[in-house]
């Protein structure tokens, strides 16, 4: 215990990481289990009985489909809502992992929104241009391009972070909204990239994705907006991700700059390109995600929806409840895709909750969630640290020889 | 006054965290004022009038020094903080205890020293008869260090008794009236300070005679393994921090640099190592330049590096001892194979290295930083060394490490040299750069100034050191 000093260049956000790793499964199901609850408070205070309402919830989300003993009418009904459930989950998935693996380095990317935003602008583009491209390259060739348009869009902060020190915050908000009001001129009328639909003239929206860029539907029925396999895109993009965390040299370098920037320089690891390179990676992963909801299932994009957009947003708090890991991202999204789509005007009976209200109920919990998770290291940053570092025992070798960490 | 000794990880601060009720313990019993207690919580043994202050502070920087001393008891006037009454209380401990601060700055203002007075004076505040101070000189200076000796001797003269923690022999001598030793969580002695020498406690500590002088044969020098020719470098300032330098280390020597913190010694160290690039001049390793090559370059050239600061450069603490040993071989293989890596390989490769350069306590998924500041700094040994650099760089390599911990890592260099090998050894120390090198070299803003054999005299030393001239 003679050790002076302390590590100094360790950010707040690669200490809010560790402490969620840290702090095993069990913190982020008290986290929403506290979160539910006070939700729950809150329809009480509105009038409704809060158990009714979290199980229309439940069943607007369509995850009593997984229950065998839900049959007949109920049964397609589920269905239905779980398509939706899992069509809005596979995009929190990706910008829940662009956020993770920004932290995992040390970094907050407050920018998923943005880049999912620049996602869906390409996508759109290459989808509904390229007419007469085989089916497979063109919806290949534009979920690429969404993926290269965010990472692009991210590189941009990390390029300022690594050469300028901008603060990543800072600068991943700020083009947030730079991808909003680009967003508004590409598809306002007259726009460069405005329908050429004479039908659309007086509406602010993109060219419709053509079929041979659609993603296919494998659940339901592809006019009922049944569920396209970007699910499995997504899924397969996590496995991936835990590899690239855990098992690539890439990983071991991002993880190393995040724990600690000086002792990777160390050891030949540059900071600053790391920076960029975990930018990119995360604007990757949201850029997919935007290119998978254009080309799944909204296959055009109206400057009325830029705006109102969330699911960058959202993905803060997936990867927050997520712990920052592969698996735990999953289960995040899941949930709060089946709060959206059971909280959403459609699926809510009026009769048990306002959906209005209901959707407000969402954020709630979302805010919540953010508030509890971040709490104990906003506290930690006020005080510098140091309260933090008292709570943490540290364990002497003589007492417990050989614990695992 | 009461000095608890032990090596790092003896168990000291395990024992006291207990009397300050922040952890249990499993069996036995405290006796306080004559009565056995059971302390639950820091709260109850600040109740028990015992007080503690913690190696590394917890002070609210951006409030004042008044407001932090009268935290959680601020003395009120109708729902507000009164200032005033607090600005006073803190006067009157400073002047009856002669502890000297400005209850108006703020914490993050003042330096290190004051704001060890500021904790002090919080314990003060609150009633506490019973002082616990853990490693309270480890971040001082010298001048800072003999003035909270001062404090502590004014407050047991007003019949406070204070529990001193450290593991500075010197220190401990100077100050404590009693001294109790532990050692691996066992107590293994107490004794009067008056009837005690240093080595007497150094071998309580750590259970064996220690060679406070090490033992060596003479140089077999050979080779230039490391030459440094001319060396410009800049500090972070862009101001020349290394002017000119020359150096040069042959195999089967320890070259010694010494010189007053802040003259070049970190600059001229990150050079060579790769970790600044160099203005002007050469660094050549074995005759092949790396002089601006990058940290890959000077370890591929056969650079070993023990960094000046463990926690800063040489561990990432959140990594496993595995992840941690990898640092330096990470991208290769065994432990990479086919572009990934494998935490296996990374486990076979980390066993036999703990065990051999004996880091108790660690299995290879351990966290670094659950380690005592003596084992960390033999993982970065044993990283370092397990590749047998052609030269290491060692910066400070024994900071705030125990005794037993410094013969070890001093053995360890005397092996390095006795290989045929290379070292060179910046320290602030200067008992250990005599005891260890066969030359010494003073460095003054940025040049060598003054080469010596090692058994040269302390005065003549400390005047190169200050930039007197001398026959060099």
């Amino acid at each position: 215990m003679s050790d002076e000093g302390g590590p100094g260049t360790i950010t707040v956000a690669s200490r809010l990481s560790g402490y969620l790793r840290g702090g095993g499964v069990l913190i982020p199901l008290i986290t929403a289990f506290i979160a539910f609850l006070i939700g729950g408070l809150v329809v009480a205070a509105a009038g409704a009985n809060p158990i009714d309402t979290y199980r229309a919830i439940f069943e607007g989300s369509g995850l009593n489909w997984l229950f065998p003993w839900v049959s007949g009418d109920d049964r397609t009904l589920a269905a239905l809502n779980l398509q939706q459930t899992l069509i809005l989950t596979t995009p929190l998935i990706l910008t829940g992992l662009a956020v993770a693996f920004a932290f995992r380095a040390g970094l907050f990317n407050i920018g998923g929104q943005g880049q999912y935003l620049v996602g869906t602008f390409a996508a759109v583009y290459i989808g509904s241009s390229l007419d007469g491209t085989p089916a497979l390259l063109h919806v290949v060739l534009a979920m690429v391009a969404g993926c290269v348009a965010g990472g692009l869009w991210a590189g941009i902060a990390g390029l300022l972070k690594a050469t300028a020190g901008v603060n990543e915050v800072i600068s991943t908000i700020m083009l947030n909204w730079t991808a909003v009001f680009l967003g508004s001129y590409l598809f306002t009328l007259g726009g460069p990239l405005h329908s050429d639909d004479p039908a659309a003239q007086s509406i602010p929206v993109s060219n419709d994705v053509l079929e041979s860029a659609r993603l296919p539907v494998f659940w339901g029925d592809p006019e009922l907006q049944g569920l396209h396999i970007g699910i499995f895109i997504a899924l397969a993009v996590t496995a991936l991700f835990w590899v690239l965390l855990n098992r690539s040299v890439t990983g071991y370098e991002v993880r190393a700059v995040g724990f600690n920037p000086d002792a990777a320089e160390y050891a030949g690891i540059s900071a600053g390109r790391n920076y960029v390179k975990v930018m990119a990676i995360c604007g990757v992963l949201a850029g997919l995600a935007g290119a998978l909801d254009v080309l799944g299932w909204q296959f055009r994009i109206a400057t009325n929806d830029i705006a109102v957009s969330q699911v960058g947003y959202y993905g803060i708090a997936v990867a927050l409840l997520g712990r920052n890991t592969a698996f735990g991202t999953v289960a995040a999204a899941v949930l709060f895709g089946a709060l959206l789509n059971g909280t959403s005007v459609r699926n809510l009976d009026p009769t048990i909750f306002e959906p209005q209200l209901a959707s407000n109920l969402t954020f709630i919990i979302q805010g919540l969630i953010v508030l509890f998770v971040s709490a104990p290291v906003l506290v930690t940053m006020l005080t510098r640290g140091r309260l933090l570092r008292r709570r943490r025992p540290t364990p002497k070798p003589e007492v417990r020889t050989g614990a695992g960490a | 006054m009461h000095a608890l000794l032990g090596e790092n990880g003896a168990g000291k601060s395990t024992l006291m965290n207990v009397l300050y009720g922040l952890l249990q313990p499993d069996e036995g019993e405290i006796v306080l004022r004559g009565e056995p207690v059971r302390i639950g919580s820091p709260r109850e043994a600040i109740g028990m009038r015992i007080g503690m202050v913690h190696q590394h502070f917890m002070l609210i920087p951006v409030m004042t020094v008044a407001e932090n001393v009268v935290l959680a008891s601020e003395p009120r006037k109708g729902a507000l903080m009164d200032r005033d009454a607090a600005e006073r209380r803190v006067r009157e401990l400073s002047e009856r205890f002669g502890l000297v601060v400005d209850p108006r700055a703020h914490v993050e203002d003042i330096g290190v020293g004051q704001q060890q007075r500021v904790e002090i004076l919080r314990v003060l505040h609150r009633g506490a008869d019973v002082l616990i101070l853990d490693e309270p000189t480890a971040v001082l200076t010298a001048q800072e260090t003999a003035e909270l000796f001062k404090v502590l001797r004014a407050l047991t003269a007003e019949g406070v008794s204070v529990i001193f923690i450290s593991h500075k022999l010197r220190e401990v001598l100077d100050i404590a009236d009693r001294v109790t030793v532990l050692r691996r969580g066992v107590k293994v002695g107490t004794v009067d300070t008056s009837d005690a020498t240093e080595a007497s406690l150094a071998k309580l500590m750590v259970g064996r005679d220690v060679l406070f002088r090490v033992e060596k044969e003479a140089a077999a020098a050979g080779e230039a393994l490391l030459e440094v020719e001319d060396l410009d470098v800049e500090d972070d300032r862009g101001l020349l921090a290394v002017r000119g330098l020359s150096l040069r280390v042959r195999g089967g020597e320890i070259v010694g640099v010494a010189g007053v913190d802040g003259n070049g010694q970190s600059e001229l160290v990150e050079a060579i190592t790769g970790l600044r690039v160099p203005r002007a001049g050469h660094i050549r390793v074995a005759g092949r330049e790396i002089g601006g090559a990058g940290v890959r370059g000077a370890l591929a050239a056969g650079i070993g590096h023990i960094a000046e600061d463990r926690h800063r450069r040489g561990l990432v603490l959140d990594f496993s001892l595995a992840e941690n040993l990898a640092l330096r071989e990470y991208r290769r293989p065994p432990i990479r194979r086919f572009g990934l890596l494998s935490p296996k390989r990374m486990e076979q490769q980390a066993r036999p290295l703990l065990e051999q350069y004996d880091v108790r306590g660690g299995q290879p998924q351990t966290t670094a930083g659950s380690l005592s500041g003596g084992n960390q700094q033999k993982v970065v040994i044993a990283r370092e060394l397990a590749e047998e650099p052609k030269v290491t760089i060692a910066a400070q390599p024994t900071r705030g490490l125990d005794v037993g911990a410094i013969e070890f890592v001093h053995s360890q260099l005397l092996e390095q040299r006795d290989a045929g090998r290379g070292v060179l050894l910046v320290s602030l120390e200067l008992e250990e750069i005599r005891s260890l090198s066969d030359r010494v070299l003073v460095i003054y803003e940025g040049r060598i100034v003054a080469e010596f054999a090692p058994d040269v005299s302390d005065e003549e030393l400390g005047v190169a050191m200050l930039g007197g001239k001398t026959a060099a």
